[in-house]
């Protein structure tokens, strides 16, 4: 039986651990931003082929509309269509897609249909900080809640406020996050009429002055107030619970056993030992959890009526003003991969092994 | 005849030992229970509750009574019997939606595993990818271009959501249950390939996978529900993603008396999400050989 085990267990390290380690650890960064940077190519290479070349593609349909509506000439109504989506029409597929690459590099991503003429990039830049900041602040507070929450229940375990904060945990993480900001809508601004939801309507009140005063901060986490709360609502449970699973499994390792057998303070063990150590499971959830959450900003800022990117997507697909949705879904995918990027950056740096030449860290 | 009798005892007998197994974990058969709840709500329940298409002006927005268990909506109509009819098309593209990602998960989580080299980098590369491409906005994108009248269509569109997380899953499964004892023993016997994977890896794998065929079903109901509301699919029948959205538009964030109308959708589908991911800790027993043979 234990031949058996220790013949397996030799076959599946055959290459030497610190060899492996350093092959990853040199560039681990880098091979990390090359995923990153592939992967908006990927990105924008499929929304180019899906605008321009699918069957019955916004282009062609563009073209159709103007013909028939403003009985425009087809050479006209393509100058139209070219001149909005700016790719020039005249020029063979493969250039076309050259072409579109350039513009976007130059941060040009056409015009909008509906409100004619108006630079997309100049709407993605009033509507993409929204969305940022919100997004960011939520995913900030749930982590750090969830962590602590999550720490105090593993040193709490089986006892009545472990049970509590775990089933509270489950059943909000398995109901989906649009019905908890209609819930939380419905009740609190139209049966309770606790809060003032009509104001609290947009990213900021009308006419107040941009800037670091007080009365702007308020202002604007007034009017986030809403959608932040869904978001944290709805993904704290799930970082409470793994950062839960990963305190318990963390606190039975030797380090730990060590730690206190030196007579280090509870403090220190607590932070220094098991939390560094705990938190590594999460930030290897942290990359789908940004994309889940400005998945659904989709929709929880569409009900909040929040003048964030998500919105904007929503009523471009509403209004089939197709050059500013394939920005905004551009611009999204791309926020959420640098996020990644930035959470695999943070993950190297917290988790020493991926990084360093090995052998150092215990 | 004997044996035929036999063999339904023998039947029956399993049935008992599985439900045994099940009642085991107690939140997983309070799931198990709700889920046979809203199958027999929305399949059995519509041939029993009739459904007024019609509108009566006089009964708009009616508190729950005797007549209208639920009340009634901003035509009059019955809310129960809605809820009723409404969940038969959730529940089949959920299921099915389930059902495709993960086929698309087993099979290629576990060739990536078996087959290894290029093959499995190319794998896990693309999941990779599409894992960090944010789901929902891919799908109301996709939603324009592609028409989702039917279930089989929209099943499809929503399989796309969860394969990468379940591939990755498969693939991590098999490749530990590779390095077991017992697998090492059929391979040392020379059983061949095929009965490795199918006598001995697919078998433990099983509370596995249907795990995730739970969890691709909840995602699932995720992105349907909130598509519908959105209106990017177009049901024309009842649904409770259409009841949601018209519940929303025509009266829950201005009209008091309407909660009924909009929280009798949201709880039928935060309920069922519930009742799925309760259920789960019920399969894991259900399906754990370990546990099953110490009964």
């Amino acid at each position: 039986m234990s031949a058996v085990t220790r013949s397996s267990v030799s076959t599946g390290l055959s290459l030497p651990i610190p060899v492996l380690l350093r092959r990853i650890a040199s560039n681990f960064i880098l091979r990390r931003l090359v995923r990153a940077l592939i992967t908006i190519w990927i990105v924008i290479t499929l929304t180019f082929f899906i605008i321009r070349l699918m069957p019955s593609n916004p282009v062609d349909i563009f073209i159709q509309e103007q013909m028939s509506l403003y009985s425009m000439t087809y050479d006209d109504a393509r100058a139209q269509a070219s001149a909005l989506f700016s790719i020039r029409m005249d020029q063979p597929v493969f250039s076309q897609y050259l072409d579109y690459l350039g513009n976007l590099t130059h941060g040009d991503l056409g015009k909008s249909f509906k409100s004619f003429g108006t630079p997309v990039s100049s709407m993605v830049a009033k509507f993409l900080p929204w969305t940022l900041f919100s997004v960011g602040l939520s995913l900030l507070i749930s982590f750090t809640l969830g962590m602590a929450l999550g720490m105090l229940m593993a040193y709490r375990r089986e006892s009545l406020l472990d049970h509590i904060l775990s089933t509270i945990g489950s059943v909000l993480s398995s109901v989906p996050n649009y019905l908890v900001a209609m819930v939380l809508l419905v009740f609190l601004g139209v049966q309770w009429r606790v809060l003032p939801l009509a104001q609290m309507r947009g990213s900021m009140t009308p006419g107040i002055q941009p800037g670091f005063t007080l009365e702007f901060l308020g202002d604007i986490l007034f009017h986030a107030a809403m959608p932040i709360t869904t978001y944290v609502l709805t993904t704290v449970g799930g970082w409470m619970l793994t950062m839960k699973s990963s305190t318990i499994t963390t606190l039975e390792e030797d380090y730990v056993t060590v730690a206190r057998a030196r007579g280090l303070p509870d403090s220190r063990i607590m932070t220094a030992y098991v939390g560094r150590n705990a938190m590594l499971p999460l930030f290897t959830q942290l990359a789908i959890s940004v994309g889940f959450i400005v998945g659904g900003s989709v929709l929880i800022e569409a009900i909040f009526v929040y003048q964030g990117v998500g919105k904007m997507l929503i009523d471009s697909i509403n209004q089939r003003d197709y050059p500013v949705m394939q920005a905004v879904f551009l611009i999204i995918t791309i926020a959420v991969i640098l996020a990644n990027f930035m959470a695999d950056f943070l993950y190297s740096w917290l988790d020493p092994r991926v990084r360093t030449t090995g052998g150092s860290e215990a | 005849m004997n044996g035929l009798g036999h063999t339904a005892r023998n039947i029956l007998d399993d049935l008992w030992r599985t439900l045994k197994l099940m009642a085991r974990n107690k939140v997983g058969f309070i799931g198990f229970l709700g889920l046979i709840g809203f199958i027999l709500l929305t399949f059995v329940g519509p041939s029993l509750v009739p459904l007024a298409a019609e509108s009566h002006m006089a009964d708009i927005y009616k508190p729950p009574s005797a007549q209208h268990l639920l009340g009634t909506d901003f035509q009059g109509r019955d809310i129960w019997a809605q809820i009723v009819h409404g969940g038969k098309d959730v529940l089949i593209v959920a299921f099915l939606a389930g059902i495709i990602s993960t086929t698309i998960a087993v099979t290629l989580g576990s060739l990536s595993a078996v087959l290894a080299g290029l093959f499995d980098s190319f794998i896990m590369w693309m999941t990779d990818i599409w894992l960090t491409i944010p789901n929902f906005p891919v799908l109301a994108v996709l939603a324009v271009f592609v028409k989702l009248t039917n279930v089989w269509a929209l099943a499809l569109i929503l399989s796309l959501l969860s394969w990468p997380t379940l591939t990755r899953a498969v693939r991590a499964q098999v490749l530990s249950l590779k390095q077991r004892d017992y697998v090492e023993a059929a391979r040392a016997l020379d059983l061949g390939t095929r009965h490795i994977i199918f006598s001995e890896i697919l078998p433990n794998m099983m509370s596995y996978i249907a795990i995730s065929l739970v969890f691709s079903m909840t995602a699932a109901i995720y992105a349907q529900v909130a598509l519908v509301f959105l209106g990017l699919v177009p049901f024309a029948s009842n649904n409770w993603g259409v009841m949601l959205s018209l519940a929303w538009t025509r009266g829950a964030i201005f009209y008091k008396d309407s909660l009924l109308y909009i929280m009798a959708p949201v709880t039928a589908i935060a309920l069922f999400q519930l009742t799925l991911v309760w259920m789960t800790r019920s399969l894991e027993e259900m399906f754990n050989p370990r546990l099953r043979t110490s009964v």
